[in-house]
């Protein structure tokens, strides 16, 4: 069975929610879409105070070509365009909307009936899935038209559908494959004919056999996908390593990128999302979460409309434990931690993990005792014991000669570490500050 | 004998070739040094902090040679005498300004700002400001991670344990900004010293509006704007909810100190006021 060749680690998997059906949550009182929920440029509002607005309909437009829409999960008015404190710690503008009844845009097809074909065109199709704001569902939230776009002096050959949900925890895209695997194939089929290529293969982790059966079964019939069960290891679900375990070939350092050997990499969240975008016309609006936590009363798998605060997900679930030392959006190897549960759901909000007390508190820091055992866990061959004292020490230039841009910050490195180092927060400063150095080094030249 | 003679013979005649040879070579390839730079280098306070925009102190002395004027040479932790000797040595006439000392624009302490999380993380202000927005309800304030403290090479400013707060050794500060540099929040300000080391600074940097502010922090500036009606000499100035005293145009009056309702504008080294009647 295939997976990458360096590095990783297996952290207990704790899929609590495994077998759990997707239930729809109700929706909230008050929605709030902050601005920046993607890589890129922020969006720009296009409403304003007091204006009413459908499920569906644009209020935040792209701030840029490396940006995307956003659109209103409810229908009600506009509250106030204001700033909170979203996942990543940080306040940040958003539009706050007052919800009023459940009203529809009309031209979103809200049947469930499956859509097989679409006479629409690949630039049409692009030009839709820009439209309705869609973005990489993994977590990292890249704009997918941006994605479905390579640079021309690139041949695309093979399409790669990311259904590993390596993470401990989070089961949503697990759930996806599950109950929704006729919306992936044809989601599947629409992005194949955007890149103008006939293979695509669904790389999903061994701990996953029902959904290994059940995809394969769905594509059967269909010639050109495949599915492609993984040996279990963290970080699989990383672009990089899934290339490499899919295809053997491995993506030069950055600035390259995973089209340079010929790949596409999409989330199977992704892929719904396109499938809906593009055979329903219907935008982003929510996402399949996973609410989950060792001491948490019902743990659970949740369709959410986007900007619903987290603590109504909490409460679906039964409360947050008393013994909560930690809660995080995401999982707890990449996932951010949040400073209080008013924090809405975003794009890019996979789940909702409640840590206890004893397993969310750091040790104590010791010394570093050279055992290299952060060089071993590192899957893309990094040093990060020498990154992190180059960090600490502010030495930006020994950071960059080694290879600081190449880190996917997946915390393989910090969670071998029998000193208990942070090492990826040093990581992640010196990453910062390199981006910094070189994004102003190429604006000079 | 005539063994030890030949052995002496030839050491001799060799090292006085070899001798010749590096005697020839010295003087061929002289570098010939200011001594002035040298002169200045050893008056230099020789930390290296980088406070002057050079290498290090070498850099400086010889910046300081090689420049037409003292303009944008200036080494802060030196102090205005020796400034006044290395020109004198440079052969440029100088015009030393006001002397400055760092200010830290915080009241954040454990009292007057609850703590809203716990930061687990690498212990540095940098590293916490990237993480999140620190572990108090104030996004602008202080982090307390110490990275002041440890940009500082003139042992001038530490930690108060009991507030969580770095505090100036005013008299060490030679204001050289590194404490300011590194600071990620930017809540440390060059300002200048004035007489008896007398200032007064709005001690807070949050740009949130009031009721925000208030609730993160007990002393915060609620950009309430009374200050700068206060203010006899336009000396305050008032922008995105946070009020700022220009210190060339202050004149330490303290009217604006009486004034504020949060207390955030901080008065230093003036002696106890008398308490009026009506208080």
């Amino acid at each position: 069975m295939n997976t990458f060749k360096i590095g990783g680690v297996h952290p207990n998997s704790n899929k609590l929610t495994a077998g759990k059906k997707i239930e729809v949550l109700d929706l909230p009182a008050q929605a709030v879409f902050p601005l920046s929920q993607h890589i890129g440029a922020p969006a720009v509002p296009c409403v304003q105070k007091g204006d009413s607005v459908l499920v569906g309909t644009r209020i935040a437009e792209p701030g840029g070509f490396m940006s995307a829409s956003i659109h209103s999960s409810v229908s009600g008015k506009v509250a106030k365009i204001d700033s909170i404190v979203d996942a990543s710690g940080l306040r940040k503008p958003a539009i706050f909307i007052d919800v009023e009844g459940d009203e529809w845009d009309p031209s979103i097809d809200r049947s469930e009936k499956l859509v097989l074909q679409s006479t629409m065109s690949r630039e049409e199709i692009v030009e839709r899935i820009k439209n309705c704001g869609i973005v990489g569902m993994g977590g990292a939230c890249f704009p997918t038209h941006v994605k479905l776009c390579p640079p021309k002096e690139f041949t695309i050959d093979t399409l790669i559908i990311n259904a590993v949900e390596c993470e401990p925890y989070l089961t949503a895209d697990h759930r996806l494959l599950l109950e929704y695997p006729d919306q992936i194939v044809i989601g599947i089929k629409v992005i194949l004919k955007v890149l103008g290529i006939d293979r695509a293969v669904i790389g999903i982790e061994e701990n996953k056999p029902d959904a290994i059966e059940l995809m394969r079964s769905k594509i059967s019939m269909v010639s050109g996908i495949e599915v492609m069960p993984l040996k279990m290891k963290y970080p699989q679900g990383g672009e990089k390593q899934l290339i490499e375990a899919v295809t053997g070939r491995q993506v030069p350092p950055p600035p390259a990128l995973p089209a340079s050997v010929g790949c596409v990499v999409q989330n199977v969240g992704t892929v719904f999302a396109i499938y809906e975008a593009v055979m329903k016309n219907k935008p982003l609006i929510d996402r399949i979460v996973t609410v989950t936590g060792k001491e948490v009363t019902n743990p659970c798998n949740l369709k959410v409309r986007m900007g619903t605060p987290v603590s109504q997900l909490i409460e679906y679930a039964g409360g947050m434990p008393a013994d909560t030392g930690k809660l995080i959006s995401g999982g707890p190897m990449m996932g951010r931690p949040l400073l209080d549960d008013t924090a809405p759901v975003v794009k890019g909000t996979s789940g909702v993990l409640m840590l206890p007390r004893s397993e969310a508190a750091r040790r104590e820091e010791r010394n570093c005792i050279r055992c290299a055992k952060c060089v071993q866990a590192c899957p893309m061959g990094l040093e990060p014991y020498l990154l992190a004292t180059a960090s600490e020490r502010s030495e930006w230039a020994v950071a960059e000669e080694n290879w600081i841009m190449s880190c996917i910050e997946c915390g393989c490195c910090q969670s071998t570490c029998p000193s208990r180092r942070p090492l990826l927060d040093w990581v992640r400063l010196a990453k910062n500050r390199v981006g910094g150095i070189i994004r102003a080094r190429n604006a000079k030249n | 004998m005539t063994f030890i003679l030949t052995a002496i013979l030839v050491l001799g005649v060799t090292g006085l070739v070899l001798g010749l040879v590096l005697y020839a070579v010295s003087r061929k390839f002289k570098v010939e040094e200011d001594p002035r730079v040298a002169q200045i280098t050893r008056l230099l306070p020789s930390a290296n902090c980088g406070g002057c925009g050079f290498p290090g102190c070498a850099a400086f002395a010889e910046a300081c040679v090689k420049s037409d004027s003292m303009e944008g040479l200036k080494c802060a932790a030196a102090g205005k005498k020796v400034m006044q000797q290395i020109a004198e040595i440079a052969g440029h006439s100088i015009d030393q300004g006001v002397e400055k000392v760092a200010v830290v624009k915080c009241n954040g302490s454990c009292a007057n700002r609850p703590k809203t999380g716990v930061y687990d993380g690498a212990k540095s202000c940098a590293a916490a400001a990237l993480m999140n927005g620190g572990d108090t309800g104030c996004f602008y304030g202080c982090l307390g991670c110490g990275d002041c403290v440890k940009a500082c090479r003139f042992d001038a400013i530490h930690m108060d344990p009991e507030t969580g707060l770095p505090v100036v050794d005013f008299d060490k500060c030679t204001a050289c900004g590194a404490c300011a540099k590194a600071c990620p929040r930017h809540v440390i300000e060059l300002r200048n010293k004035n007489k008896m080391d007398r200032r007064v600074y709005v001690s807070c940097v949050n740009k949130d509006k009031g009721p925000v502010a208030k609730k993160a922090c007990a002393m915060a500036c609620i950009g309430c704007g009374k200050c700068v009606k206060a203010c006899q000499f336009e000396a305050i100035t008032l922008e995105n909810n946070l009020a700022y005293i220009d210190f060339d145009k202050c004149r330490l009056c303290r009217k604006c100190v009486d004034e504020c309702p949060q207390h955030c504008i901080v008065a230093v080294n003036f002696p106890q006021k008398e308490p009026t009647d009506n208080q």
